[in-house]
């Protein structure tokens, strides 16, 4: 059987996400709640806090505020666990405990439409996120307009990929807590080690290799040339390796789900 | 309702059965559940499948409804084949699965609006036919309470009531009434029994025989994946068991005798006797008064005795 069975996939896979919407609708204001305060709390933590002792940190080829440094990345991290949260513990909850994927299969959507809406709508909370964010950094005068506006595609093509790998997980988990593997073997060291709170060339070279094969170091670079307004060509790399990623572990998402679901 | 316009039932469908299954074949790695099946179901009946636990019943009409692939034979659905046609099919048929899916994150009304939009049902006419069918399974008054308020019976009028948002012409049943107390279940089969007298077709699985009785044109027996018997349920009984069933409790050597003597269809269950008879009430006498004083009774034959006389009364665990 083909990696992509075509047939399989059409425009319904917006019902699911439609689905999602209605429910993150009656609990909207709590939503927003995160990705408002974590950033005020990390740029004051960090920029009132640790920037005296850090001063300035250099970003291709200037020098720029520990604070201006971070907060795009706080932008990067975000992106990564609203989609990766979204796709692991939230899909779980939905397809084992509330058999809603279950439900759906019953109506004329197929898996394939079922898992394609549950990772856009990851990514779609990335963008919420995101959105917010950029609101919140925005007062503290941190983001150059309006190429930081480019974070918003950003946020989505981030939104996919690690929507996709952590629908990769959740085909493969036997329980819920084996979620716990991924995020303190992948996530955690994601979230301090790809160039997000100290740059790249402070780690060893054999380690900033590794750093460059992970999706949130390139993710994070991105963010930060978009909230600086550094843009240049040498940035599509960053997005293909994106857009790449993001390919390879959709179909493996597909993949590993049709597998766990069909019976 | 206004469901009888798009009804399979009517002389002119296309098609001579609403579901047509041939030699269907369902393999689990190396265990065989469904093991070589062909069974029909006519436009506006009911069809039930009967079998002990883990006989292949829920295996089978998820088959039928698309959920699971076969691994050999083929399968028409409105004429229709389902490896191909599987989305227009899903689109005409209402599935009551047996595990409770309804979406604890959302209303009672918000569960039938939005299962109406995974068939592309415009939200005006969603919504209309969403209180309608509230109406209908009596829950319009918790129409904006949260599903996990309701109680088990509501909740599974509510899988029926969502089963049937896109007004389908087959509507299946995966043991629908399990776990419901009586009141429940007669309300239940209330409202199938209406919607069987509207012509909408029905395919139902179930191992109480009351439900099958009741409810069920026609009927097959599975066990182990294969077919046992079919027919209608008075044939069955007739033709398996006859009219009349006399139960003996702690059987005399004597009683045994006599009935081997008289080759008399009858099961040996050691301490209880079984005799499938046609009886006009003489046999009965007879052996009340010569062969036991107490614990002997006669009673009409059930579909009961036909399951439990074709699946074995051995526990399936």
């Amino acid at each position: 059987m083909s990696a992509v069975p075509r047939a399989r996939i059409s425009r319904r896979f917006i019902r699911i996400w439609q689905r999602n919407l209605t429910v993150y609708r009656k609990s909207w204001k709590i939503s927003f709640i995160p990705p408002f305060l974590e950033p005020l709390f990390y740029l004051l933590a960090f920029g009132i806090g640790l920037s005296g002792l850090v001063g300035k940190v250099r970003f291709e080829g200037s020098e720029i505020s520990y604070v201006a440094f971070i907060a795009p990345a706080l932008i990067a991290i975000s992106i990564m666990y609203n989609s990766f949260f979204e796709t692991t513990y939230n899909s779980y909850v939905r397809m084992y405990y509330q058999k809603t994927f279950d439900a759906m299969m019953a109506t004329p959507l197929s898996l394939e439409e079922i898992i394609t809406g549950e990772i856009v709508w990851g990514a779609t909370k990335s963008l919420i996120a995101s959105v917010i964010m950029l609101g919140v950094i925005s007062l503290f005068g941190l983001l150059s307009y309006p190429e930081c506006l480019l974070i918003l595609p950003l946020a989505f093509l981030g939104g996919m990929a690690f929507g996709s790998i952590g629908m990769v997980f959740t085909g493969m988990v036997s329980n819920i807590e084996m979620f716990n593997l991924p995020v303190f073997l992948l996530i955690t060291p994601m979230f301090l080690f790809s160039g997000t709170f100290f740059p790249l060339e402070n780690l060893p070279t054999s380690a900033q290799d590794l750093a460059l094969a992970l999706p949130l170091t390139h993710l994070a670079n991105l963010a930060r040339s978009f909230s600086s307004g550094r843009i240049h060509l040498s940035l599509l790399w960053e997005v293909g390796y994106l857009l790449l990623f993001s390919l390879i572990f959709f179909l493996l998402a597909l993949r590993k789900m049709r597998k766990r679901l069909i019976k | 309702m206004k469901t009888e316009s798009s009804q399979g039932s009517t002389a002119a469908s296309p098609y001579r059965y609403t579901v047509k299954a041939d030699h269907l074949v369902k393999k689990f790695g190396g265990i065989v559940a469904v093991n070589d099946i062909s069974f029909e179901v006519d436009p506006g009946e009911c069809f039930g499948i009967l079998g002990p636990n883990g006989a292949g019943k829920t295996t089978t009409i998820r088959m039928v409804y698309g959920f699971s692939p076969m691994t050999g034979g083929s399968l028409k659905v409105f004429g229709l084949d389902i490896s191909t046609d599987w989305r227009r099919i899903k689109a005409r048929i209402g599935v009551c699965q047996q595990e409770n899916s309804l979406d604890p994150e959302l209303t009672v009304l918000q569960n039938l609006e939005v299962f109406a939009r995974y068939f592309n049902i415009p939200r005006k006419e969603a919504r209309e036919k969403a209180i309608e069918l509230l109406t209908f399974i009596s829950l319009d008054h918790r129409r904006d309470a949260p599903v996990y308020e309701l109680s088990g019976g509501m909740m599974r009028r509510l899988v029926l009531a969502r089963a049937l948002i896109n007004q389908p012409d087959l509507l299946i049943l995966d043991e629908p009434t399990i776990g419901l107390d009586p009141q429940s279940r007669h309300q239940f089969w209330q409202r199938l029994e209406g919607l069987g007298k509207k012509g909408i077709t029905m395919l139902l699985t179930t191992h109480y025989m009351e439900e099958a009785s009741r409810l069920c044109n026609r009927l097959m027996i599975i066990d182990n994946g294969v077919i046992l018997a079919e027919g209608k349920p008075k044939e069955l009984i007739q033709k398996h068991v006859g009219r009349d069933i006399i139960e003996v409790a702690e059987p005399t050597r004597e009683l045994r005798d006599y009935i081997r003597s008289q080759h008399l269809n009858h099961e040996d269950l050691g301490h209880r006797l079984t005799i499938y008879c046609e009886d006009k009430g003489d046999l009965y006498q007879k052996i009340a008064r010569d062969f036991c004083k107490d614990g002997c009774l006669m009673r009409m034959a059930t579909l009961e005795d036909v399951f439990l006389k074709l699946t074995g009364r051995d526990l399936r665990e």
